[in-house]
C-alpha cells in the first residue's frame, strides 16, 4: 500500500480573520515556509448570470451592481457598454463624463479601502482606521450624486440615471482637495516607514513573466511591470480626452502593489477634476426602444483590474446570455507563483495584496471530499435536461 | 496560623491576585481606550475588560480531542501562579521596603519567564497546527528578548555597585544616566514583546494564525490567559519602574509620582503599539540580538567605566 505522508496544513479560511468573505487557502507548510498552496473558492454561489438572463435589459444593471459592493460602478458599466454596442447607441456626451467621474470616485475609495485592509493584515490597525476615515468623504460624495454609498446603479443603457447637478461641482472639487491632502499625508507615512519597508519589500514577488503567464490584470499586473490598463488600451467613456498616466512598478512585490494603488488614487483625483471642468451641458440620457439581436463584449478597468462582460440578445427584452469575468478570478491563481517558498507571515499579506474580492470569484463546481470534480458543465446540463424530461413525463 | 492567613491575604487579595487583576483590567481598558482615540474610534467603557473576563468564565471549555489534556488544562494555572508570585513580590517591596527577604532580581527574572513558558506548554499541548506555528514563534521570541532583558538588568546592577536586592535597587534612578537610559529603552521593547503587543504580537498574529498560541483555548481557561495578560500589564511596567525609575512610592506625592512613572511607561507602550506594523519573527530575532545586543554592550561598557571612575552620568 502506498504510504501517505501527511504534511501540516495551515488553513486560511473558510472563515478567517484575514478575509471578510468565505474562501479557503490551504497552506502546506514546512516550519514557517509555505511549500504549496491550494485554493478553494465559491462558498457563496449566487447564480447572478442566470438571474440576469431572467431580467429585462434595463433591470440588469441594478442586479449586477450587486456582484460586488466595491466595484458596483464598473460591472454595470461594462454590461451597459456591451448592450449599447449591440444596439449601436451613442449615449450623450454628458453621460459619458458622469460615468467617468463615478468610476474614478469608485477607484479612489476602493484603493483607500485596500490600503486600510493591508494595514490591518500586518497588524497596523492605526493605518486601517485612518484610511477608512479618509475614505468616508468619497462615499458621501457618491451618495450625494447617486443616492447610495455603494451599489450606485447609476448607469443605464443610453446614459445615466442621475446627473451631477452643476451646483455641487464646487463642493466635489473642495472635497477632492481635502482628500488629496489627506492621501498625501497617508502616502508619505506609508512609503517612508522603515518598518513597513522591512515588512513589504521583496515579499511575495510576482515576476513579470509569471504575471503574463497567469494573465493577471489591474494593479496586480501593473505592480509587476506589465503595462496594461483598459482605460488607455481600449478607451471607453471619456478617458481618451483626459490627461493621466498609467502607474507601473517593476518590482512585483507587495510594496510595489501598494505604491501602484496609492499613486493611482492621485491620478484618479486628477481625472475627476478634469472631467468636472470639461463637463458639457445637455441631457444625461436618451431613450432606448429595443436591443436588436446580436452579441457584444464590454470591458471596464475596475479597481481590481479588467472586468469583462459578454451579452447576447435575440431581439427580445431579456439577454439570452450574460457572461461575467471579474478581475479577482484571474488574479487569485497567481498565488501559486507568488506565495510558494515564502514564510507564513509574508503569505498572508501576499494573499491580501491582489485585493481579492471574493464575490468576484464565485463559480459553481460540485466536488466530493477528495476534491474530484463530479459535475462539470456538460454533466450539469445533462442532469437538468433529464430533470426536465422527467417533469414532462410526469405530466403525461 | 495568623502568619499563614496574612500571607494568603497578601497573595490572594491585596496586593496579590484581586488587586493586581483589577488594576490590570483597568490598565487594559486604558490601552484599549487610548488606542481607540489614536485611531479615531470611541473605544470601550471602563468596565469592558471586566465584563469580557466574567463572560468568558461562564463559557464552555472545549478541549481538542488530540490535546494533552493535563498539560493543556494546567498550563494557564502555572502561568497565573508564577505571575501572582511576581506581582505580590513587587508590590510587597513597594509597600514595605524594609521587609527582610522577599526575593531579588534573579528570582524576579525567573518568575517573569514563567507565563511565557506556560503559554508555550499549553499551546503545544493543544495539537493544533496554528498553535504549533504560534508556539514555535513564541519560543523564538522568548529566546530573542530574554537575553537583552537580562543584559539591561546587568546594566542596572553594575550602576548600583553589585546590588541584587529589589528594595535597594528601587531607591536608585539609573535611567538618569546614559547607559541606564539605553538599557531602559531596550527593556521597554522587551516588555512590549513579553506582553505580545504590536510590533511583537507575532505568536498571536490574528490575521495570520487566528490568534495562534491561544487558538484552542476557550471559556474559563481563555479568561485566565486574558487575566494573565492584564496582570502582566501591571507587573512588567512596575518592574521597570522599580529597576530604572526609582520605584513606586506609597504615600502622598510619591504615590502620585509613582503613578506618573507607571503611566509614562504604559503610554510609551501604547504609542509603539499603534505606530508600527507586526514584524516577522526573523526580523524580531535580528532586532533583539544584533541591534539591541550592540546597544546593550555599549551600555554595559559605559556603566562599567562609570562605575570604575565614579562618573554617575555615564
Amino acid at each position: 500500500m502506498k504510504k501517505i505522508v501527511k504534511k501540516p496544513v495551515i488553513a486560511v479560511g473558510p472563515f478567517h480573520p484575514l478575509q471578510e468573505e468565505m474562501e479557503f487557502f490551504q497552506l502546506t507548510v514546512d516550519g514557517e515556509i509555505v511549500t504549496d498552496i491550494d485554493m478553494r473558492l465559491s462558498y457563496n454561489h449566487r447564480g447572478i448570470e442566470k438571474i440576469s438572463e431572467s431580467l429585462q435589459f434595463d433591470q440588469v444593471p441594478f442586479l449586477i451592481s450587486r456582484i460586488c459592493g466595491i466595484c458596483s460602478a464598473s460591472h454595470p458599466l461594462a454590461y451597459v457598454q456591451a448592450a449599447e454596442e449591440i444596439a449601436d447607441i451613442k449615449p450623450p456626451e454628458r453621460a459619458l463624463y458622469v460615468r467617468t467621474i463615478i468610476n474614478e470616485l469608485e477607484r479612489i475609495h476602493s484603493h483607500i479601502l485596500w490600503v486600510g485592509l493591508a494595514g490591518h493584515f500586518i497588524g497596523y490597525d492605526t493605518v486601517f482606521m485612518w484610511a477608512w476615515k479618509y475614505r468616508e468623504p468619497v462615499l458621501d460624495l457618491l451618495e450625494e450624486i447617486t443616492g447610495n454609498r455603494n451599489n450606485y446603479g447609476n448607469v443605464k443603457i443610453g446614459g445615466c440615471r442621475e446627473d451631477i447637478p452643476n451646483e455641487i461641482k464646487p463642493r466635489i472639487l473642495k472635497e477632492l482637495d481635502e482628500i488629496e491632502k489627506k492621501m498625501d499625508m497617508l502616502t508619505k507615512a506609508v512609503l517612508d516607514d522603515p518598518v513597513l519597508h522591512a515588512r513589504l519589500k521583496g515579499v511575495g514577488i510576482l515576476s513579470k513573466a509569471d504575471a503574463i503567464k497567469y494573465a493577471v490584470v489591474g494593479p496586480t499586473a501593473r505592480g509587476s511591470g506589465v503595462d496594461i490598463d483598459v482605460r488607455r488600451d481600449d478607451p471607453y467613456a471619456v478617458y481618451s480626452d483626459l490627461d493621466w498616466n498609467v502607474i507601473t512598478q517593476p518590482e512585483g512585490d507587495v510594496f510595489a502593489k501598494a505604491v501602484v494603488r496609492l499613486l493611482e488614487t492621485f491620478e484618479s483625483i486628477k481625472m475627476v477634476r478634469q472631467a468636472l471642468k470639461k463637463l458639457p451641458d445637455g441631457p444625461v440620457t436618451i431613450e432606448v426602444k429595443e436591443i436588436p439581436p446580436g452579441e457584444a463584449v464590454g470591458h471596464v478597468e475596475a479597481p481590481r483590474g479588467e472586468t469583462f462582460h459578454y451579452v447576447r440578445s435575440d431581439g427580445g427584452n431579456r439577454p439570452v446570455r450574460h457572461k461575467v469575468r471579474a478581475p479577482s478570478y484571474v488574479n487569485v491563481p497567481s498565488f501559486k507563483a507568488s506565495c510558494i517558498g515564502e514564510k507564513i507571515a509574508d503569505v498572508t499579506i501576499t494573499l491580501a495584496a491582489v485585493d481579492p474580492c471574493y464575490s468576484c470569484t464565485e463559480r459553481v463546481a460540485a466536488v466530493d471530499s477528495r476534491s474530484n470534480v463530479i459535475h462539470d458543465y456538460e454533466n450539469l446540463l445533462r442532469l437538468s435536461r433529464e430533470k426536465t424530461e422527467k417533469i414532462k413525463e410526469g405530466k403525461k | 496560623m495568623t502568619e499563614v492567613l496574612q500571607n494568603l491575604f497578601w497573595i490572594l487579595i491585596f496586593p496579590g491576585f484581586l488587586f493586581t487583576a483589577c488594576f490590570g483590567l483597568i490598565a487594559c481598558w486604558i490601552v484599549r481606550k487610548v488606542s481607540a482615540l489614536v485611531q479615531w474610534r470611541v473605544g470601550p467603557p471602563f468596565y469592558q475588560p471586566f465584563v469580557d473576563v466574567i463572560k468568558l468564565m461562564g463559557k464552555e471549555i472545549l478541549v481538542p480531542q488530540q490535546a494533552q489534556r493535563t498539560v493543556f488544562l494546567t498550563a494557564p494555572l502555572v502561568g497565573l501562579a508564577g505571575l501572582l508570585l511576581l506581582s505580590t513580590m513587587l508590590w510587597r517591596i513597594t509597600i514595605e521596603p524594609t521587609v527582610p527577604f522577599v526575593g531579588d532580581v534573579i528570582v524576579a527574572i525567573y518568575l517573569m519567564a514563567l507565563p511565557s513558558l506556560a503559554l508555550i506548554l499549553g499551546s503545544s499541548a493543544s495539537a493544533s497546527p496554528h498553535a504549533a506555528v504560534g508556539t514555535s514563534r513564541e519560543m523564538k521570541l522568548v529566546m530573542s528578548y530574554e537575553l537583552p532583558l537580562v543584559m539591561a538588568f546587568i546594566v542596572v546592577i553594575i550602576k548600583s555597585g553589585g546590588q541584587l536586592s529589589l528594595a535597594t535597587l528601587a531607591q536608585q534612578t539609573p535611567a538618569l544616566s546614559i547607559s541606564g537610559m539605553l538599557a531602559f529603552l531596550v527593556s521597554l521593547l522587551c516588555i512590549q514583546a513579553k506582553l505580545g503587543f504590536v510590533p511583537f504580537d507575532i505568536a498571536e498574529a490574528e490575521t495570520e494564525l487566528g490568534s495562534g498560541v491561544l487558538m484552542e483555548y476557550s471559556g474559563a481557561l481563555l479568561a485566565v490567559w486574558k487575566l494573565i495578560q492584564a496582570m502582566m500589564l501591571v507587573a512588567m511596567p512596575l518592574f521597570l519602574v522599580i529597576m530604572f525609575l526609582g520605584g513606586f512610592g506609597t504615600s502622598g506625592m510619591s504615590l502620585v509620582w509613582g503613578i506618573c512613572k507607571y503611566v509614562l511607561i504604559l503610554v510609551l507602550m501604547i504609542l509603539i503599539k499603534n505606530t508600527n506594523p507586526r514584524v516577522r519573527i526573523d526580523q524580531a530575532m535580528k532586532f533583539f540580538w544584533i541591534y539591541c545586543g550592540i546597544v546593550l554592550a555599549v551600555a554595559i561598557l559605559l556603566a562599567t567605566i562609570g562605575d570604575c571612575y565614579g562618573i554617575n552620568w555615564l
